[in-house]
């Protein structure tokens, strides 16, 4: 039970990633390499702030502002310096493996001395789901489950409400079709920029609660993210569907702890651990060639 | 109104030899006129739209609108004057968003948008009585993705979208080349109306010489990057589309007699 909650657990802090992954992929068609790199700067920003004492409210919101400006760099590299987006996102993400090991100071810093966020809910719920008569262990890793819960709902719910706004529609259109946002005055790099801005913000707030979660931060933990948000995106879309907004965001967050639980169930199913991100990205691929295989296949 | 003012637009490829798209050309468009541009496949007469769009920018000469000297504008900043309608249906509309929220990026043209809920109930009404005015039934279809929509569906809600608010200068880039003959004419009915009630100053590109002979009040034929014919009033009103198409062929035929003329130069003298 226990394990079925930590891959949970797991899973929905990484659907923060497939969220930030869907507002740069899917709303602006921006193929996000930076993703690596600010889940990664997240992870060591929270962390360097909450080994030098900071609260880890404060140091998980620095870690996603930090996430904010590596995805602003980006578009602003690709919108106003005109490098391709592919190339913009391996440029800035090449960098941050520099900030984020002079951030870190090193390749790995344990965070079992400090407070996380988690050690935090866990004092705060976990008794209260003792004394309803939970078992003391499950009740801490419940507690920390809802949280990310919690959280990951959250930011789906702003993220719902801002895309329909008048700014966060005109964003949508943007990424959608440039030509006909341009025609209509918005400027689509800056939009460009503030898209990346929050896809990027979501991905440092994973893995700052991924860090914390597991209680240590690596300066390689974002390797391969990029391939993870996509994977999700792509299995939500195939199990829930994309027909609006809310959906497509329920969507994402839902194909990444599906995706969690089936790398755990391969994990233990006897697949070696060294082919896991091989297999992430035979599944992706998979989900980009099967609809256009299908589709032929249906056509006379 | 619109002044272009010895507006000329040259490329050159590597190499290649220096190519003048607009060739000097100084045009003033009063308040309320509607222009048809016509001409010949690479006359410079989308180049010359373009370059007014501020998709193109000039080599030299200057653009004015409304009072504005916007030849250094960007092409977002001229949107704040211009509506666009552009030759590609998915060009001017946003394929994921619905026809409601597309026409709410359109009502915050020019301005910033601003954090209030872009499809209120206020822009609901006001885009169903729109749309209703000029094509009866599309209201019904406000909440539907845009991208599932024909192509002179989609033409109709850019239409309203480039006119939702007045603008100074209403460009039209063949609107209605890549549609059937039935939808065509649907949009340029649409096309006529909203120009004709908004009083609005037009300027349409147009491959179609009986749209050229039947709209506007003044026609501009453009060749080779200038300006060959330029009538209005009852001069405009007599042409029809087998006077233009006459005009076409003597144009052809100059370039030919020219081309011939430098073959012949260069025989004698190379």
């Amino acid at each position: 039970m226990i394990t079925l909650l930590s891959t949970w657990t797991f899973g929905l802090a990484l659907a923060l990633v497939a969220l930030g992954v869907f507002v740069s992929y899917r709303l602006f068609s921006f193929p996000d390499i930076t993703t690596d790199g600010s889940f990664t700067l997240g992870a060591v920003v929270a962390a360097g702030l909450m080994v030098a004492g900071y609260d880890p409210v404060v140091a998980t919101l620095a870690g996603m502002a930090a996430g904010a400006a590596a995805g602003a760099t980006t578009a602003v590299i690709h919108a106003f310096l005109g490098v391709e987006p592919l190339l913009s996102g391996i440029l800035v993400s090449t960098a941050l493996a520099s900030v984020n090991l002079v951030v870190l100071g090193r390749s790995n810093v344990p965070l079992g001395k400090v407070t996380t966020l988690f050690d935090a809910v866990e004092r705060t719920v976990g008794p209260v789901l003792a004394r309803a008569g939970v078992d003391r262990t499950l009740a801490g890793e419940m507690a920390r489950t809802g949280f990310v819960l919690l959280v990951v709902a959250a930011a789906a719910t702003v993220l719902y409400i801002f895309f329909r706004t008048r700014l966060g529609t005109a964003m949508r259109a943007g990424g959608d079709t440039p030509t006909m946002a341009r025609a209509l005055g918005r400027d689509t790099g800056l939009l460009t920029v503030g898209g990346l801005a929050i896809s990027n913000s979501l991905t440092a707030a994973a893995g700052s609660l991924v860090a914390q979660y597991q209680g240590f931060a690596d300066v390689q933990m974002g390797i391969g993210m990029v391939v993870w948000g996509m994977a999700s995106v792509f299995l939500g879309n195939a199990l829930v569907g994309a027909a609006g907004l809310g959906t497509a965001l329920a969507a994402a967050a839902a194909g990444s702890v599906t995706f969690r639980l089936l790398v755990a169930t391969a994990l233990r199913a006897g697949l070696d651990p060294d082919w896991l991100k091989a297999a992430t990205a035979a599944v992706v691929l998979a989900a980009l060639v099967a609809p256009r295989f299908l589709g032929s296949r249906r056509k006379p | 109104m619109l002044d272009l003012d010895n507006a000329t637009v040259q490329f050159q490829s590597a190499g290649g030899p220096v190519v003048r798209a607009v060739d000097g050309v100084s045009l003033h468009v009063p308040a309320g006129q509607f222009v048809v541009v016509i001409g010949t496949n690479g006359s410079g007469k989308s180049t010359l739209q373009g370059s007014i769009a501020g998709t193109v920018r000039l080599s030299s000469g200057r653009v004015r609108l409304a009072g504005h000297d916007i030849t250094d504008w960007s092409q977002h900043a001229r949107a704040g004057l211009i509506g666009r309608v552009f030759q590609d249906p998915r060009a001017g509309t946003a394929g994921s968003l619905t026809v409601l929220e597309n026409l709410a990026v359109a009502a915050c043209r020019g301005r910033f948008p601003g954090f209030g809920w872009a499809t209120d109930r206020r822009l609901r009404e006001e885009a169903a009585s729109r749309l209703a005015r000029i094509v009866p039934g599309l209201e019904q279809r406000l909440d539907q993705s845009i991208g599932s929509m024909s192509g002179g569906q989609r033409q109709i809600v850019t239409l309203l979208m480039a006119t939702w608010h007045r603008p100074e200068l209403l460009l039209l880039d063949e609107h209605t080349a890549a549609l059937d003959p039935a939808a065509a004419d649907r949009v340029v009915q649409a096309t006529a109306g909203l120009i004709r009630e908004g009083r609005l100053t037009a300027l349409m590109v147009t491959h179609s010489l009986a749209q050229a002979a039947s709209l506007g009040d003044r026609l501009i034929l453009v060749h080779r990057g200038r300006i060959e014919l330029d009538v209005e009033g009852p001069a405009k009103r007599r042409l029809t589309p087998d006077d233009l198409a006459d005009r076409f062929d003597a144009l052809r035929r100059a370039d030919q007699l020219d081309d011939a003329a430098a073959r012949t130069l260069a025989d004698l003298y190379v």
